[in-house]
């Protein structure tokens, strides 16, 4: 009878997985006593790309953090690519390595070049051969075009380059899904839009996405769905076009104003 | 004055040296000894101060001192400096200690091989580096054989060695074995797991609480209590383990003050790839936090290289113990300050060394960092 239950437990997630790439169900997370996420639910499907907004300190990070259990969740299931997050190390390595990360810090090595920073991953991870790897993070460079960069090292560069590098970096890794928190908010405003150019681009290969940012511009354009989030909570959900022009809570229509007012 | 300033047409302006009084020579003295009155008066008190100490050292050291001689009485017969036939005539204890002296040469080469040993460690620029490592890593074993003797070679009995090759087995010994240890402390330290995190915690404490001296008491007497009766287990060998304790307790605090300046973002870019807890930390963080260790860490080794010396209180005799013995000599009595200056240029030699290491390793590695 268990052998039975286990196989329909998997055929239905494998099931669920075809349609969507990301299941959060009922997930909860708490900082000793505080509650960050309550009752978080939201089911990303392949090729999806999510804007998530909201305040600061409104548990945005924090969510998308637990995807790739950068943050452990204590309550209800994460499911990415059919693999649940659970305390299993295996697993946890599994879903990291489909899944890229892009930080507001940018966090490059900064004591490896821009090319040893973009082949690290495969080396180490995929056991992809050295020659192999270059040559994969070569052409990522130059998606991003920095090409000609590859041998300085991160210090020696700006920080839209840098950001450019670090999403090279994650692409190398050939990952299903993309999170990115906040890429642009550490970035003078004339690298801003080479990065957002970039996050475009990769939008346009039908990557699944899920960004963290305030940048509007790119929610309209690219997004298909905007998320808005405020005390731990996903209070509104909706298309980009309905969410900016109609917008339903009052929070939502409090935030709005605020980032598009100035 | 009379100069008038010239004009170019613009673009046109040529490379001109900087005026008179503001380039070589004089630049330098105006803005390094003479900037200022009080600059001014510090360097002529210097210049006094040389004047009165440099000569008299020479005199000492060089000029009035003494190659060859029987005893002391010949030495001060012929000069009033300072007798260097003492150390000549002592050289070769203050050096292989009571190695037996048709054995020497397995010191020599012991030591040779351990400079070629440290090439390939040391430096990353060098040829053949990959099979280097290989000899460098089994140079201990080399070295054991060498100096102990056994498969073809006569033994020689740990209780007699002694003088600076002594201090550089303990030594080297422990700077190799404590900087793996200490690292792997410091990691403990900082480990999730509740009993690694405490045994290390535990360790460290207890090795920075305790005098050097006092463990090395306990590895001459106390360890014979807890050892089960009749094992015998040599004393230099119990020496060299309490040493690289000692040291890698200490080590262990450098390294963790160089892992908590690596930014919390390292570790998440680290896991987010998938990189495995050990891959991270050799490839991402540890790379980065020895680096910014690395002045604290030769600090230690320094400080190691020079503790070899307590090892006089629980009988083995390196080069200080056996200094101090011959000084008992009736022939030579009286000159300690000769055999106290020639160990101190040993040491000064040795720890001179590491310090400069340290420091062209500091400037090779921040050249890629720097913008
Ligand atoms: N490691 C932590 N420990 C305790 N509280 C935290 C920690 N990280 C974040 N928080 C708190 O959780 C809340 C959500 O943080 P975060 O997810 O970073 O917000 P956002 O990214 O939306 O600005 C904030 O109130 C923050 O202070
Ligand atoms: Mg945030």
């Amino acid at each position: 009878m268990g052998e039975v239950n286990a196989e329909t437990k998997t055929s239905v997630a494998s099931a669920a997985s075809k349609e969507d790439l990301i299941e959060i169900i009922g997930m909860h997370k708490w900082y000793g006593d505080f509650h960050v996420l309550k009752d978080i639910n939201l089911r990303v499907k392949r090729g999806e790309r999510i804007v998530i907004c909201g305040p600061s300190g409104s548990g945005k990070s924090t969510m998308i953090r637990c995807i790739n259990r950068l943050e452990e969740h204590q309550k209800g299931q994460i499911i990415v690519d059919g693999i649940e997050l659970t305390n299993d190390l295996k697993q946890i390595d599994a879903i990291r390595r489909e899944v890229g990360m892009v930080f507001q810090h940018f966090n490059l090595f900064p004591h490896l070049t821009v090319l040893e920073n973009c082949t690290l991953g495969p080396i180490w991870v995929r056991q992809t051969p050295k020659a192999e790897a270059e040559e994969a993070a070569m052409n990522y460079l130059s998606k991003v075009k920095i090409p000609e960069q590859a041998k300085k090292y991160p210090g020696q560069l700006s920080g839209g380059q840098q950001q450019r590098v670090a999403i090279a970096r994650s692409l190398c890794m050939n990952p299903r899904i993309m999170l990115f928190d906040e890429p642009t908010s550490a970035l003078d405003p004339e690298m801003i839009k080479e990065v957002l150019d970039t996050m475009v681009e990769l939008a346009e290969t039908g990557m699944t996405m899920l960004c963290v940012t305030h940048e509007m511009g790119f929610a309209r354009t690219v997004a298909d769905r905007v998320i808005f989030m405020d005390g731990g909570e996903i209070i509104e959900e909706n298309e980009p076009e309905e969410f900016f022009n109609n917008p339903q809570h009052e929070r939502t229509k409090l935030f709005l104003s605020q980032i598009l007012g100035h | 004055m009379s100069e008038v300033a010239q004009t170019y047409p613009p673009g046109q302006h040529p490379d001109m040296p900087p005026p008179a009084g503001q380039r070589g020579l004089m630049l330098w003295l105006r803005t390094n000894l003479f900037s200022s009155w009080v600059n001014t008066l510090m360097t002529v008190v210097a210049v006094y101060l040389l004047y009165k100490i440099v000569p008299p050292i020479l005199d000492w050291a060089v000029l009035d001192a003494v190659m060859n001689a029987a005893n002391r009485n010949e030495c001060r017969e012929i000069a009033q400096g300072a007798c260097w036939a003492f150390i000549k005539d002592r050289f070769s204890i203050l050096v292989y200690g009571f190695y037996p002296s048709d054995e020497r040469w397995r010191v020599n080469m012991a030591f040779i091989l351990l400079c070629l040993a440290l090439v390939p460690v040391l430096f990353d620029n060098v040829p053949f580096r990959k099979p280097g490592m290989i000899f460098s890593a089994a140079y201990p074993f080399i070295a054991g054989w060498l100096l102990l003797g056994g498969l073809g070679l006569t033994p020689v009995g740990t209780d007699e060695f002694g003088g600076m090759m002594l201090n550089t087995v303990v030594g080297v010994t422990g700077i190799a074995f404590s900087l793996p240890l200490g690292i792997l402390l410091a990691l403990g330290r900082q480990s999730h797991l509740p009993i690694v995190k405490s045994c290390s915690v535990c360790f460290i404490e207890f090795i920075r609480g305790v005098p050097l001296i006092t463990l090395l008491f306990v590895a001459s007497t106390m360890l014979n209590y807890f050892l089960p009766p009749g094992t015998t287990f040599d004393l230099l060998l119990r020496v060299l383990i309490m040493v690289t304790l000692f040291a890698s307790g200490y080590i262990a605090e450098v390294v963790r003050g160089g892992l908590q300046a690596i930014p919390k973002g390292q570790y998440e870019a680290a896991d987010s790839m998938g990189l495995k807890y050990w891959q991270s930390m050799r490839l991402i963080v540890l790379p980065q936090a020895l680096k910014i260790s690395i002045p604290g860490i030769v600090n230690t080794f320094i400080g190691l290289f020079k503790d070899t010396t307590l090892v006089l209180i629980i009988g083995l005799l390196d080069v200080l113990g056996i200094g101090k013995s011959s000084l008992a000599d009736a022939q030579w009595n009286g000159l300690s300050n000769e055999i106290y200056v020639s160990i101190a240029i040993f040491f000064f030699i040795a720890c001179f060394g590491m310090s400069r290491y340290s420091i062209y390793l500091e400037n090779k590695l921040d050249k890629g960092y720097k913008r």
